[in-house]
């Protein structure tokens, strides 16, 4: 059959993304451009099926790039959510013990007065309807599949993905090619370990002077939990038990609105023992009686799982490239030491935008540069990282005791100045060690009440994948996980992918790696943790993945 | 000849459906939502017909309050040429949207009401029908194939046990089944033209319809959960428990 043309489309601006950094980026360039009196026309893609279905977040945030963005946002009747009443700190000893922390001994990133629990999928969907209203067009359901480059190797614009090839990679009968959308700046927003940004980042080498990028892979379940046991504003956080000495991670616990929880974990994906299983840990810590307390006769909702971008500064890439920038969780703007990036993602994209319109009409619009770079290390935003730069290392070099300690001191005694210049510098995937070198760890049997498997959990995640189209997930070497990951790491996807996307079967006598990518929920954990760098996850034909409701 | 299609917002068929903790009905806080999968075959069944030349004009018709514009751009993002939106605060009975869609294919001089044959919701099948009752036209209920031949439609209709071909005489209904198309992707400059195509906005009142209700939901449940398996030791076991216990053999 003949192959329908490319057609190709123009904007002044294109966002990848349509999260909360993508959204601040496409607001804050109309309201400017208005102010301005500029025209300057900008589209946002956004790979889930609608704005807000592939967001995954804790969360609790701080107002201040939205006070910036929007400053009457509460005038303006948006219910953002569950302003905090409580801060809670724990220290898991073992399944039945736990010990609170007193309010002085918290390190200050963790207090969280005047901050909100929040779902960042419904400050999305709230961003994007300003959006829309400001003239940005918003295509959900449209994968950047892959960056374009003028003949000057500037970036232009990006491509979207096609609609409707099997799975044999030809063209089925609805086949609808992507497009060419052509901008004069392309923004990156597409959370932690874009597929593009990845790519940007190689080939424009701006990691060179940055160390290593380290990922953290956050679970979360919604519950509705019985009246009595639900405290409006509580937000419990600790640490400890389950996970083993050596593995960096916490839990939380947040009481939203409408006698919802938010509970999740968060495991540092530098872990070295591959029979860790992320998932499991996951299930089992909600049987421990802080925990448990709360959640127990209640209804799990929903189920997910994202990787986060955690390094802070020390691992901050150089965040503009000719024609374009990296934004929020692409870049890696999270700061970890309150567990917060909405903020600063925000503000990173409003950074951007402003760069842009400072840049558009000029000859930097030629050369596609901009003073991104400068505005954001002039920004409050980079300011947070750079006073809490140490804290990752310090808690990756001393664990979770010392280090939380030296993190404590650093803020409370020092305001925030850094007292020594601590790095970290192997990559997560290389502090995979052989499975021989570990004990095999017995997780519980889920019970269906408080923990479950992993298939019912990516059920109620609502994934959906067309199944007549290729396998997203490329492995580099198709013979690696059997011939070189098995034998000596028990190969690990099986374990750390929260999906179950990774099995190793046994047909005819022979072990096979067997990829089941419509189970896919998107959280690029294998991207980052294979030990043998082999698999590289690809974006899905458009609107595929999970469709997250309130997380 | 001018086609009429309904669609439907509904929930969106990839998302688990959950049901109020009071049981008062289905959970749709925080859900996505999109055009009910047999309206979504309408309308690109309407838009084939327009693109074979057999009919001249698309027109997407939508019940309910502000929030179904989504439903409608999609349609619209799709190739209907326009569309009408009957404001009502909630969603009526089938015999009220029926009376509803009835004046409005007066109003418009369709020949041809191409509709799903049920929405994936409240899964009642009774709209096409209604509709054919009342303005006294001719019906084609789960069409896998339609053809337009002079002042006459063909359906092929799924019934039980095969295929049943019939004529209509034009103006009327159709409703789509499941096979007769598969629905083209949207293209993104095809959802930016949606945007600038005529929303046409109506309520019950001007229509002269009433809405009423005949009927009140008294609750909701969601379907008993599955028990866990069992493993058998051997066929004999399997046998005697299908035969003693399960009572099925």
């Amino acid at each position: 059959m003949d192959t329908p043309e490319r057609e190709s489309i123009e904007f002044d601006v294109v966002i990848v993304g349509a999260g909360p950094s993508g959204l601040a980026a496409a607001c804050q360039i109309k309201k400017q451009a208005a102010e301005q009196g500029k025209e300057v026309n900008v589209c946002v893609l956004e790979k889930g099926a609608e704005v807000g279905a592939h967001i995954f977040s804790g969360a609790v945030i701080e107002t201040k790039a939205l006070d910036e963005l929007f400053p009457t946002w509460k005038e303006d009747g948006f219910a953002l959510g569950q302003p905090v009443a409580k801060d809670e700190v724990y220290l898991l000893r073992d399944e039945s013990r736990a010990t609170e922390l007193p309010h002085w001994a918290v390190p200050p990133s963790m207090h969280n007065d005047n901050n909100y629990i929040v779902s960042v999928a419904n400050l999305c969907r709230w961003l994007a309807e300003q959006a829309e209203e400001l003239g940005v067009e918003i295509f959900p359901g449209f994968t950047a599949a892959d960056v374009i480059f003028d003949d000057n190797g500037k970036v232009c614009g990006v491509a979207t993905g096609d609609m409707g090839v099997g799975a044999d990679g030809e063209p089925g009968p609805g086949y609808t090619p992507g497009m060419d959308i052509l901008a004069k700046y392309t923004i990156l927003g597409e959370g932690c370990r874009g597929h593009i940004g990845k790519g940007i980042i190689k080939k424009f080498a701006l990691d060179s002077e940055a160390d290593p990028q380290h990922y953290g892979i956050g679970f979360k379940e919604i519950w509705q939990v019985p009246e009595s046991q639900h405290k409006p504003g509580l937000v419990v956080h600790g640490s400890g038990w389950p996970l083993s000495k050596g593995m960096g991670g916490g839990f939380f616990l947040y009481h939203a609105e409408n006698q919802q929880v938010f509970v999740g974990l968060i495991i540092d994906l530098n872990y070295a023992n591959p029979h860790v299983s992320p998932f499991d840990e996951f299930q089992r810590i909600k049987h421990h009686p802080i925990i448990a307390e709360t959640l127990s006769g209640g209804e799990r909702i929903t189920y997910g799982a994202r990787a986060i971008t955690k390094g802070g500064l020390n691992a901050l890439p150089k965040l503009s490239f000719p024609g374009g920038m990296l934004v929020g969780c692409d870049a890696g703007t999270l700061n970890f030491s309150k567990i917060k990036g909405v903020h600063t993602a925000m503000k990173s994209g409003m950074i951007a935008a402003e760069a842009i319109l400072e840049a558009l009409g000029t000859d930097a619009e030629e050369t596609g540069t901009t003073n991104f770079q400068q505005l954001f290390e002039q920004s409050w935003a980079y300011q947070e990282l750079y006073n809490s730069r140490n804290f990752g290392p310090a808690l990756h070099k001393f664990g979770p005791i010392v280090g939380g300690g030296y993190n404590w001191m650093e803020q409370k005694i020092f305001g925030g100045k850094p007292l020594l210049k601590l790095r970290d510098s192997k990559e997560d995937y290389a502090c995979m060690e052989p499975a021989s070198a570990h004990i095999k760890i017995d997780y519980p049997k889920p019970d269906g009440k408080l923990s479950f498997d992993k298939l019912s959990s990516v059920y109620i995640s609502n994934t959906y994948h067309e199944e007549d189209q290729p396998c997203h997930l490329k492995l580099t070497d198709a013979s690696i996980p059997i011939k070189q990951n098995l034998p000596r790491f028990d190969e690990p996807a099986q374990r750390y992918c929260p999906a179950g996307v990774y099995e190793v079967v046994e047909s005819d006598g022979e072990m096979q790696f067997q990829i089941n990518g419509q189970n896919c929920i998107h959280c690029k954990t294998c991207d980052i943790k294979d030990p043998a760098q082999n698999i590289t996850w690809r974006p899905p034909e458009g609107g595929g993945g999970p469709t997250y409701p309130n997380t | 000849m001018k086609i009429l299609v309904p669609v439907k917002r509904v929930i969106d068929y990839n998302v688990k459906v959950r049901i109020k903790q009071d049981c008062s009905d289905v959970d749709l806080s925080n859900t996505k939502m999109s055009i009910n999968p047999f309206c979504e075959i309408a309308v690109e069944e309407a838009l084939r017909l327009k693109e074979a030349g057999t009919a001249s004009e698309v027109i997407a018709v939508c019940i309910g309050p502000k929030i179904v514009k989504e439903q409608i751009l999609a349609a619209l993002a799709m190739g209907a040429d326009r569309a009408i939106r009957i404001d009502v605060e909630e969603q009526p009975e089938p015999l009220v949207i029926a009376r509803l869609l009835a004046k409005v294919a007066e109003q418009e001089d369709a020949g041809l009401i191409m509709m799903g044959k049920q929405a994936i919701d409240s899964d009642n099948n009774q709209v096409g029908q209604m509709l054919a009752g009342i303005m006294g036209r001719p019906q084609g209920t789960f069409a896998s194939v339609v053809k337009i031949e002079g002042d006459e439609a063909l359906v092929t209709r799924e019934v039980d046990g095969g295929l049943q071909t019939v004529a209509l005489k034009l103006p009327a209904i159709v409703t789509a089944d499941l096979r007769l198309n598969e629905p083209r992707f949207t293209k993104l400059p095809d959802i930016m033209k949606a945007k600038r195509k005529p929303i046409a906005e109506t309520t019950a009142a001007d229509l002269g319809v009433e809405v009423t209700s005949t009927q009140q939901q008294l609750s909701v449940a969601a379907p008993a959960t599955r028990q866990a398996g069992i493993k058998v030791a051997s066929v004999d076991e399997l046998v005697d428990k299908l035969k003693n216990e399960a009572k099925v053999i």
